[in-house]
């Protein structure tokens, strides 16, 4: 940040409307109340620089941001009511996923999707022990403890202690089967349709579906 | 297009190798010896994409792997499994 000088120097000391007469945009985002980390701020570096040096403006960025947090786990909780209802389409969604999810308004940026269909027989559970893979088109930014390196450590040394600590147990006369997404895949769990749950419609079925059911830490309980 | 080296159901280990570098085959894995249970076709390697150089196409399999031959002491089912999306350069006949 030594080198950082130019006429806003200001800006990271107090946030407040005033008057930008030097005449260039504004911030895209307000930075949060915490000091940053090391990491945090080269990142708040390079996404000055890129605006500054016209590569993105400002508002190119703010936009990006709102639209990736508009994506919830109910973009998921769709395709896994519709996989349920639909066998046609559950019939495409385990075998092209893209094709399937684009179906429902929901394409894929440019990593290939996997379904991972929960059975009696065996339990799917994802991780990215590398970092964070995610199928983010579907889910929505993935939770802190997803990224933690104690459930990337630990979920693939000792399942079935963690899944135990979310609440979920897995028989042990089932298979458990641990993902670890690497690089160009990306996992979405179709987890088992609850059962009690037959008289309700597509729309009650994907509200029960939640974002730890889609990583696979978690069932869905009517 | 390179040749896709391995089929479904075949006996794959892969690459003990601790190169420096940007690297997508999780340390815990290399060495290991697994199934190849499912083949996704070619993509960019990652490996020099991640340096804003020319991917080279490189074949992509999901590979299984029982977690007792991963984790000698792993306590749960022997059943239970790790699969992990692997690139060809990794994988060699053990």
């Amino acid at each position: 940040m030594s080198q950082h000088h130019h006429d806003h120097d200001h800006h990271h000391d107090h946030e407040h409307a005033h008057d930008h007469a030097h005449g260039h945009e504004h911030s895209p985002t307000q930075p949060d109340d915490k000091v940053h980390s090391y990491y945090q701020i080269l990142g708040v570096a390079l996404k000055e620089l890129l605006i500054e040096k016209g590569v993105v403006t400002a508002d190119e960025v703010r936009a990006a941001i709102e639209a990736r947090d508009m994506i919830t786990p109910a973009h998921g909780a769709k395709v896994v009511a519709r996989a349920w209802v639909d066998p046609a389409f559950r019939e495409r969604l385990m075998s092209n996923a893209n094709v399937a999810v684009a179906e429902l308004g929901f394409p894929m940026n440019t990593t290939e999707l996997v379904a991972l269909e929960n059975t009696d027989d065996v339990h799917n559970v994802v991780v990215c022990t590398l970092c964070s893979c995610y199928p983010r088109e579907l889910l929505g930014l993935p939770p802190s403890w997803y990224k933690s390196r104690d459930y990337r450590a630990r979920i693939v040394r000792e399942p079935r202690e963690v899944l135990a600590e979310f609440g979920t147990s897995v028989s042990d006369s089932m298979e458990l089967r641990v993902h670890d997404s690497t690089a160009d895949l990306r996992y979405l769990v179709v987890p088992q349709r609850p059962t009690g749950a037959e008289s309700l419609s597509e729309d009650e079925l994907a509200a029960l579906v939640t974002r730890d059911a889609m990583i696979g830490v978690a069932t869905v309980r009517v | 297009m390179p040749l896709e080296r391995f089929t479904e159901g075949d006996v794959v280990r892969v690459r003990e190798d601790y190169p420096i570098g940007h690297f997508r085959t999780p340390v815990y894995i290399r060495g290991k010896t697994g199934v190849v249970t499912r083949r996704f076709g070619a993509f960019g390697n990652p490996e020099t994409l991640a340096f804003n150089l020319p991917g080279e196409k490189k074949h992509v399999y999901e590979v299984r792997f029982r977690q007792s031959d991963i984790w000698p002491d792993y306590k749960g089912s022997a059943r239970d499994s790790v699969h992990i999306d692997l690139q060809d350069n990794w994988l060699e006949q053990p």
